[in-house]
C-alpha cells in the first residue's frame, strides 16, 4: 500500500531552487526582495513519482494570530501531488518525526484531494478551469480534506506562473485515463509483498478462504456457503470473485440475471439471524420477461423463507430511505462551512453557526443513517429476523447500512484490523464505485453529480468511514422487486414502537447484549465531528486542550503501566536491577493543541483568539434588554 | 475507584440520581426507614399520590414531605423510582384540574423547580389531600412568607471539615502577595459603613487615603468603589472591580474618582492607559445615565480607555434560560434542535461572557495595563468577568479549594445578590430580580473544563453539586445578598457550609486527568463551534439523553491508574523480597523510595 518506506524515496529530484521565509506582509515585500537568503529545500518524491512543473518565489499565506503573513518558496506539481517547498521545513522536521506514517506533508496536496481551484484577479475570486486567457495573482485551493491553501503569484516570473497554473489545472481537472492514475506507476516502482494472516491482518476477501474464515467467525457457515461461481468475473464484473449465498441456493441462479435478484450474505448475528443484500432485477416493460422475473424471485424467496432460515424482512433502501442526491447536496453545503478563507469569515459565520449547520441537513442525514442501522439491528437482535437490504446495484446505501449494522453488533469490527476488513468486505468487495463516486477520472460532464458521504460514526467512537457516491440514472427508485415484496414490510407504526422500546431499553440498562453498541441519536447528541472538520482551522484551535489532552494522558499512563509491567517481569526472571528508564517519548500534553495530530501548531504565541463580529439582534427580547438591572435609588446622590 | 459498578449507574435519571445523592451526601439512611433524614430534618406528612412521570407515565407512589425535602417512593413493584427533591428547589406550586375534571385522581399539583424540571402529582379527591399537600408544600418551600426559618438554620449535620474556614480574605490576599508597596488592605468597611454590600477587608491603592475612598464612594453606584480583585504575580497589573460612576444626564464629574482611577493606573508603573471594561452593551450604558448612572467619559478620564463588552442584563438572561427549558423539558426538541438551541441565545450569551473574560485576562497577562471592570452595580456581570478572568489567569483557582475561594470571594463576599437572584424561600416566582447569573458563570466554567479537560482538579459532579445546593437551602453558603446581612444572621455560626460537605468527600469530585500546571494561562475558544449545551446539567432529568458516566476514556484511565498502583505495590514487594535475599542492602540502588518519585512525577 501507499506509505511504506516512503521518506527519502528516490524519484528524479531536481536541483534545489532558492527560497526564503519572510514574515512581512506581501505589500512590504519589495524592499526585501534583494535579501533573498538561499536555502536548499528538497522535494520528497515517492517511487515512481515525477516532477511535472514548478514555479519559484511563490508566497504561501499562513494564518496566524488573525493576521496573515507569507512564506516564500517553490510550488511544484508532480503526477501525484502539488507541493509547496517553503523554508519552514527544518522547523517542521522536528514535529514530523512524530508521524512515522505520514506520506503527505503539511504542504502537500495530492491531485485527487483538490476540490476547487480559485484564482484571484483584481481582488475578485473566480473558479479556474480549462484554458486561461489571464493568469491570477493569487491561487486558492480548496481540498477535499477541507484544507484551504492560498498562494500569491505576484512575485513569480510570468512564465512560471503560466506553467504552474495551467499545469495544476490540467492535472487536477482534465479527464484522466485509468492507467494514468499515479498508483499504477507507484506500484510498479515500489515493492509490495505483505503476508496475510486473517488474524493479524486486514482480510481482503479476495479468496474463497477469506470468506470461509468470516463465515466461521460469525458462525454463519451453518446456513450459508461461499461460492466461486464468479471466479474470473465470468458472471458479473460488479460482484466480487467470491461471495456467500444461502446454502440451498443453486449456483446457476447467480448466472441467471448476472447476480441480480440474488440474496448475498453480509454477516451473521450470534442468534443465527443474518444480514443480506440484493441488487434489484432490471426494470422491464415486457410482460413475458416480467413473468420470468416473477417466477425466478418466487423461487429465491421460497429458498430463504423456509426453515432453517429466519423470517426475512426486506428493507428497500433505494425507495424508503435517503436518496443519493440528498446526501450529495447536504455534504456540499456542509463542507462549505469548513472551507474558510480567513478569520473574518470564521467569526462572521460563528454567530449563526447552529442554523447554518442545520440548514446543511448533514447531521440529520447522519442521524437517519444511524437510526436505520439501529432499526435493522433491532430486527436481528430482538426479533431474530433476517434482514435483506435491497438496492439497485446493492453498492451504495447497502454498503453504508450494512457496515453500520456490523459496527453496532460486532465488536470485532471496532478493532482496527476488523474495521479495515469491514471496509474491504462491504465497500471494496461490495462493489462501491469509488472511482465514479470520487470522480477520480475527472469526468467533467458528470462532475456536478458527484456524490459523497462521510460518517462520523458513534458518539463514543468517531471512526471515519467514507463512501463516495456518484450519479445514478434518474430512474433509480421504482423497480419490480420492491413492489413485489412490500407486503412483507412491517407497518411503520409497529416498527417505530419496536425501535423505541429496543433503543430505550438498551440505553437505560447496562446489560451487555453480546457487545451491542447503540449510538445516541437525539438532537443534542449528534454533534459535528470536530477532530475531522475543524482540524485545519487556526481560530478553532484550543491550545493545550481538546480531547487530545485526555488521550495523551491516557497514553502516558499506558506507557507507564507497560514499563512497570516490564520491570516486574524482569524481576521475576532475574535478580538484575532494572536499567535506567526509557526516555518518555510522549510529548507534554499541554504543548499539544486540539488540532493534533492533523495540523501542526499554527499559532506560536499564546495570544487568545477573540471573536471579531458582534452581537446578533435579540428580536423579541429587545424590551428586556433595555430594562434596568435594578432600580437605581437616586436619593443619596 | 473506576469500578464497573459506577458505570452501571446512570446518574442522570431521576431515580438513580437521588439514590446516588443520598449516599454521596453521607446521609444516614436506614433502609427500613421510609425516608432519608438529615439531622434536624423532621417529617411533616406523607400521602399516597400518583406521580405523573413525563418519561415513564403515571406511577403510584407515596410522597413524604419533611421540612427539607419532598421524597417519593414508588409503590409499584416494577418501578424502583425514587424522587428526592429539596424543597428549596421549588419556585412555584400550582393546582391543576379539580372538580370539573373526570376521574378519581384528577386533582393535580404542578411543581415548577429551579433546576429545569417540573413535577406533577395527581391526588385523590377524598380528604382534601391536595389541599393539604399544597398548603404544607407552600409553607415549607416558601418559609420566608410564613415566618419560618430556612432549613439551613435547622440543619444539624456535622462534618469533619469546617467549610467556613476555607476562605480567609486576608490569607487569600497574602497568597497574592498583598499588601505590597502599592496596595494596602483597609478595614474602613469593617462595620459595612462605607459600602453595605462589600466585605469588610478591601484592597485599595496605597496612595489613596480612607477619606479619598469615602469621597470616591459618593460617585459610585451603591458606594461600590473600585477595589482590587487580583494582581498579576510578575507584571503587577491588576483587576479592579466596582459599580458604574454616577454620571447622570448632566455628565457629572468627580475629581476624586478621576484621581483614584489614575492612582490605580500608576500602581504597576506603566505609562499606558487604564483599561475599563464596561460589561454592558453601550446603548444600555448610555441609557443608564437617565437613572443617574453612566460610564467613564474620555473627557473626564484622560488616562483611561473604555470598551463595552455587550453582555446583556439579568432579564435577558432569565428569558434565555426559560427558552432553554422550553426546548429540553420534558421533551427534547428533535426536528430542529440546532436552530431551536440558537433561538434561545443561551450559548451566545455564554460566548459573550467568555469573550469579555478573555479580554480582561489577556490585557492583564500581557502586562500592558491594569483593568477596571464594572457593569451597573458590579455584582452580576462584573462578578462573572472578574472570576472567569481569574480562573483563566491563576491556576490556583482551578483546584477544588481554590475554586471554593474564588466563589466565596468574588461572588459571595462581594455581594452577588444570591437571595434575590435565586429567591431562597421566597414565594414570589415572578420576581424580576431573579436571574440565573451564577448558573451562567458555572456553565462558563464547565465550557472551559470541557475545552481543557486536564486543567481542573474538579469534575462535572462538583459543578453540579454546587448548583444543586445553590437552591437547596441546606447550607448557609449561598444565603442572603451580602456579607453584612450574613453577619447579622450569624450564618457562619448557625449554618453549615457547602464546602464542609464537599471537602469531607473530595475524592468524589476529583478529575482524574488533572495535571497541575502553575502559571499557565487558559484561553478558551469562545466560538460557537466549541460551545455546547451542558447536557448533563440541563437535560439530566431525561433518561433518554444521558452521556456515559464515566465516559469511556475516563473509565479506561481509572482502570490503568488502579493497575499502576497494583504494579507499584507488587514491585515494592518484589524489591523487599530481593533485598532480603541478597542481604546486601547498600548495593541495591533501586529502593521503593526511588521508585515512587518517578511514578508521581505526573501528578
Amino acid at each position: 500500500m501507499l506509505g511504506k518506506g516512503v521518506v527519502g524515496g528516490g524519484g528524479g529530484t531536481k536541483g534545489p531552487k532558492p527560497s526564503f521565509v519572510s514574515y512581512v506582509r506581501p505589500e512590504e515585500i519589495h524592499t526585501n526582495e534583494k535579501e533573498v537568503t538561499e536555502k536548499e529545500v528538497t522535494l520528497h518524491l515517492l517511487p515512481g513519482e515525477q516532477l511535472l512543473c514548478e514555479a519559484s518565489t511563490v508566497l504561501k499565506y499562513v494564518q496566524e494570530d488573525s493576521c496573515q503573513h507569507g512564506v516564500y518558496g517553490r510550488l511544484v506539481c508532480t503526477d501525484f501531488k502539488i507541493a509547496f517547498l517553503g523554508d519552514d521545513e527544518s522547523a517542521l522536521d522536528n514535529d514530523e518525526t512524530q508521524f512515522k506514517n505520514k506520506v503527505i506533508g503539511e504542504n502537500d496536496i495530492t491531485l485527487h484531494c483538490v476540490d476547487q481551484i480559485y484564482g484571484v484577479f483584481d481582488e475578485k475570486k473566480k473558479t479556474l478551469f480549462g484554458q486561461l486567457k489571464k493568469y491570477p495573482e493569487k491561487l486558492i485551493i480548496h481540498c477535499k480534506d477541507l484544507r484551504v491553501f492560498q498562494f500569491c503569484l505576484r512575485y513569480t516570473k510570468e512564465e512560471e506562473v503560466k506553467r504552474i497554473v495551467s499545469g495544476i489545472i490540467h492535472h487536477t481537472q482534465a479527464p484522466k485515463l485509468l492507467k494514468r492514475l499515479f498508483l499504477f506507476s507507484y506500484a510498479t516502482a515500489a515493492q509490495n509483498n505483505t503476508v496475510t494472516d486473517p488474524k493479524n491482518h486486514t482480510v481482503m476477501f479476495d479468496t474463497l478462504k477469506d470468506w470461509c474464515w468470516e463465515l466461521e467467525r460469525t458462525k454463519g457457515n451453518m446456513k450459508y456457503k461461499a461460492v466461486s461461481v464468479n471466479e474470473g468475473y465470468k458472471v458479473c464484473e460488479r460482484l466480487p470473485a467470491y461471495f456467500v449465498v444461502p446454502t440451498p441456493l443453486p449456483e446457476e441462479n447467480v448466472q441467471r440475471f448476472q447476480g441480480h435478484g440474488i440474496p448475498i450474505w453480509c454477516w451473521s448475528c450470534h442468534n443465527g439471524s443474518a444480514l443480506l443484500k440484493m441488487s434489484a432485477l432490471p426494470k422491464e416493460q415486457d410482460d413475458g420477461i416480467l413473468q420470468i422475473q416473477k417466477s425466478f424471485l418466487d423461487g429465491i424467496y421460497k429458498t430463504i423463507h423456509r426453515p432453517p432460515y429466519e423470517i426475512v424482512k426486506t428493507e428497500d433502501v433505494s425507495s424508503n430511505f435517503l436518496s443519493l442526491q440528498e446526501i450529495q447536496t447536504a455534504y456540499s453545503k456542509f463542507k462549505q462551512l469548513f472551507l474558510i478563507d480567513n478569520s473574518t469569515e470564521f467569526w462572521d459565520t460563528d454567530i449563526k453557526w447552529f442554523s447554518l449547520l442545520e440548514s446543511s441537513s448533514w447531521l440529520d442525514i447522519i442521524r437517519r443513517c444511524l437510526k436505520k442501522a439501529i432499526e435493522i439491528t433491532e430486527c436481528m437482535e430482538a426479533q431474530n429476523m433476517n434482514v435483506l437490504l435491497l438496492e439497485e446495484n446493492a453498492s451504495d446505501l447497502c454498503c453504508l447500512i450494512s457496515s453500520l449494522v456490523q459496527l453496532m453488533m460486532d465488536p470485532h469490527c471496532r478493532t482496527r484490523i476488523g474495521f479495515q476488513s469491514l471496509i474491504q468486505k462491504e465497500w471494496v468487495m461490495g462493489g462501491h464505485c469509488f472511482l465514479d463516486r470520487c470522480n477520480h477520472l475527472r469526468q467533467n460532464d458528470k462532475e456536478e453529480h458527484q456524490r459523497q458521504l462521510s460518517l462520523p460514526l458513534t458518539q463514543s467512537k468517531s471512526s471515519p468511514k467514507r463512501g463516495f457516491f456518484r450519479e445514478e440514472t434518474d430512474h433509480l427508485i421504482k423497480n419490480l422487486l420492491g413492489k413485489r415484496i412490500s407486503k412483507l414490510i412491517n407497518s411503520s407504526d409497529e416498527l417505530q414502537d419496536n425501535f423505541r422500546e429496543f433503543y430505550d431499553s438498551w440505553h437505560s440498562k447496562s446489560t451487555d447484549y453480546h457487545g451491542l453498541l447503540l449510538p445516541h441519536i437525539e438532537g443534542p447528541e449528534i454533534k459535528v465531528w470536530a477532530q475531522r472538520y475543524l482540524r485545519w482551522i487556526p481560530e478553532a484551535q484550543i491550545l493545550g486542550g481538546g480531547q487530545v489532552a485526555t488521550m495523551s494522558k491516557l497514553l502516558e499512563m499506558m506507557e507507564e503501566v507497560q514499563s512497570l509491567q516490564e520491570k516486574i517481569d524482569e524481576r521475576h526472571h532475574s535478580q538484575q536491577v532494572p536499567q535506567a528508564e526509557a526516555p518518555c517519548l510522549l510529548r507534554n500534553s499541554a504543548r499539544l493543541s486540539s488540532l493534533f495530530p492533523f495540523a501542526l501548531l499554527q499559532r506560536h504565541s499564546s495570544k487568545p483568539v477573540l471573536p471579531t463580529s458582534g452581537w446578533k439582534a435579540l428580536g423579541d427580547e429587545d424590551d428586556l434588554a433595555k430594562r434596568e438591572d435594578e432600580f437605581v435609588d437616586l436619593g443619596d446622590v | 475507584m473506576a469500578s464497573a459498578s459506577t458505570s452501571k449507574y446512570n446518574s442522570h435519571s431521576l431515580e438513580n440520581e437521588s439514590i446516588k445523592r443520598t449516599s454521596r451526601d453521607g446521609v444516614n439512611r436506614d433502609l427500613t426507614e421510609a425516608v432519608p433524614r438529615l439531622p434536624g430534618e423532621t417529617l411533616i406528612t406523607d400521602k399516597e399520590v400518583i406521580y405523573i412521570c413525563p418519561f415513564n407515565g403515571p406511577i403510584k407512589g407515596r410522597v413524604y414531605i419533611t421540612n427539607y425535602r419532598l421524597y417519593l417512593r414508588s409503590l409499584e413493584t416494577d418501578s424502583a423510582l425514587i424522587l428526592d427533591v429539596p424543597l428549596g428547589v421549588i419556585s412555584r406550586i400550582e393546582k391543576m384540574g379539580g372538580a370539573t375534571s373526570r376521574g378519581e385522581n384528577s386533582y393535580g399539583l404542578d411543581i415548577t423547580c429551579k433546576d429545569m424540571r417540573n413535577l406533577r402529582f395527581a391526588l385523590k379527591q377524598e380528604g382534601h389531600s391536595r389541599r393539604d399537600m399544597f398548603e404544607i408544600l407552600t409553607r415549607y418551600a416558601f418559609p420566608l412568607a410564613h415566618s419560618l426559618p430556612l432549613f439551613a438554620f435547622l440543619n444539624e449535620e456535622k462534618f469533619n471539615v469546617d467549610g467556613w474556614t476555607v476562605y480567609n480574605p486576608v490569607e487569600e490576599y497574602r497568597r497574592q502577595g498583598l499588601p505590597n508597596h502599592h496596595w494596602r488592605i483597609t478595614f474602613i468597611n469593617k462595620c459595612y459603613e462605607l459600602c453595605d454590600t462589600y466585605p469588610a477587608p478591601l484592597v485599595v491603592p496605597y496612595r489613596a487615603s480612607d477619606d479619598d475612598l469615602r469621597r470616591v464612594a459618593t460617585f459610585r453606584s451603591r458606594n461600590r468603589i473600585p477595589v482590587l480583585s487580583w494582581i498579576h504575580p510578575e507584571n503587577k497589573t491588576v483587576i479592579v472591580r466596582c459599580s458604574q460612576p454616577l454620571v447622570g444626564m448632566s455628565g457629572k464629574r468627580n475629581k476624586d474618582d478621576e484621581k483614584y482611577l489614575d492612582v490605580i493606573r500608576e500602581t504597576n508603573k506603566q505609562i499606558s492607559k487604564l483599561t475599563i471594561y464596561d460589561a454592558r452593551p453601550s446603548v444600555n450604558a448610555v441609557a443608564n445615565k437617565a437613572t443617574g448612572g453612566g460610564y467613564e467619559s474620555d473627557d473626564a478620564y484622560h488616562n483611561a480607555e473604555l470598551f463595552f463588552l455587550d453582555i446583556h442584563n439579568i432579564h435577558v438572561m432569565r428569558e434565555s434560560l426559560k427558552k432553554v427549558k422550553d426546548i429540553v423539558y420534558p421533551n427534547v426538541e428533535e426536528s430542529h434542535w440546532l436552530s431551536s438551541l440558537e433561538s434561545t441565545h443561551w450559548l451566545e450569551h455564554i460566548k459573550l461572557v467568555l469573550t469579555g473574560a478573555i479580554q480582561v485576562a489577556d490585557k492583564v497577562s500581557s502586562g500592558k495595563s491594569s483593568v477596571l471592570v464594572h457593569c451597573s452595580d458590579g455584582w452580576d456581570r462584573t462578578a462573572q468577568l472578574t472570576s472567569l478572568a481569574m480562573l483563566m489567569l491563576d491556576s490556583f483557582y482551578r483546584s477544588i479549594e481554590g475554586f471554593e475561594i474564588l466563589v466565596q470571594k468574588e461572588w459571595i463576599s462581594f455581594g452577588h445578590k444570591f437571595a434575590s437572584r435565586i429567591g431562597h424561600g421566597d414565594k414570589n416566582h415572578t420576581d424580576a430580580d431573579r436571574s440565573p447569573i451564577f448558573l451562567q458563570f458555572i456553565d462558563c466554567v464547565w465550557q472551559m473544563s470541557k475545552q481543557f479537560p486536564t486543567a481542573f482538579e474538579f469534575n462535572e459532579q462538583f459543578l453540579i453539586i454546587i448548583l444543586d445546593h445553590l437552591y437547596s437551602c441546606r447550607f448557609g453558603t449561598f444565603l442572603f445578598n451580602c456579607e453584612s446581612a450574613r453577619e447579622r444572621q450569624k450564618v457562619t455560626e448557625r449554618t453549615v457550609s457547602l464546602w464542609s460537605l464537599i471537602n469531607s468527600n473530595k475524592e468524589k469530585f476529583k478529575n482524574p486527568f488533572y495535571t497541575k500546571e502553575i502559571n499557565r494561562v487558559l484561553y478558551p475558544v469562545a466560538s460557537m463551534r466549541h460551545l455546547e449545551l451542558w447536557v448533563n446539567y440541563y437535560i439530566r432529568w431525561n433518561p433518554r439523553i444521558k452521556q456515559q458516566q464515566p465516559n469511556p476514556v475516563e473509565q479506561r484511565y481509572m482502570e490503568l491508574l488502579a493497575l499502576r498502583d497494583e504494579y507499584i505495590k507488587r514491585l515494592e514487594e518484589l524489591q523487599l523480597a530481593n533485598s532480603a535475599k541478597l542481604s546486601d542492602p547498600p548495593t541495591s540502588p533501586s529502593s521503593p523510595s526511588q521508585m515512587m518519585p518517578h511514578v508521581q512525577t505526573h501528578f
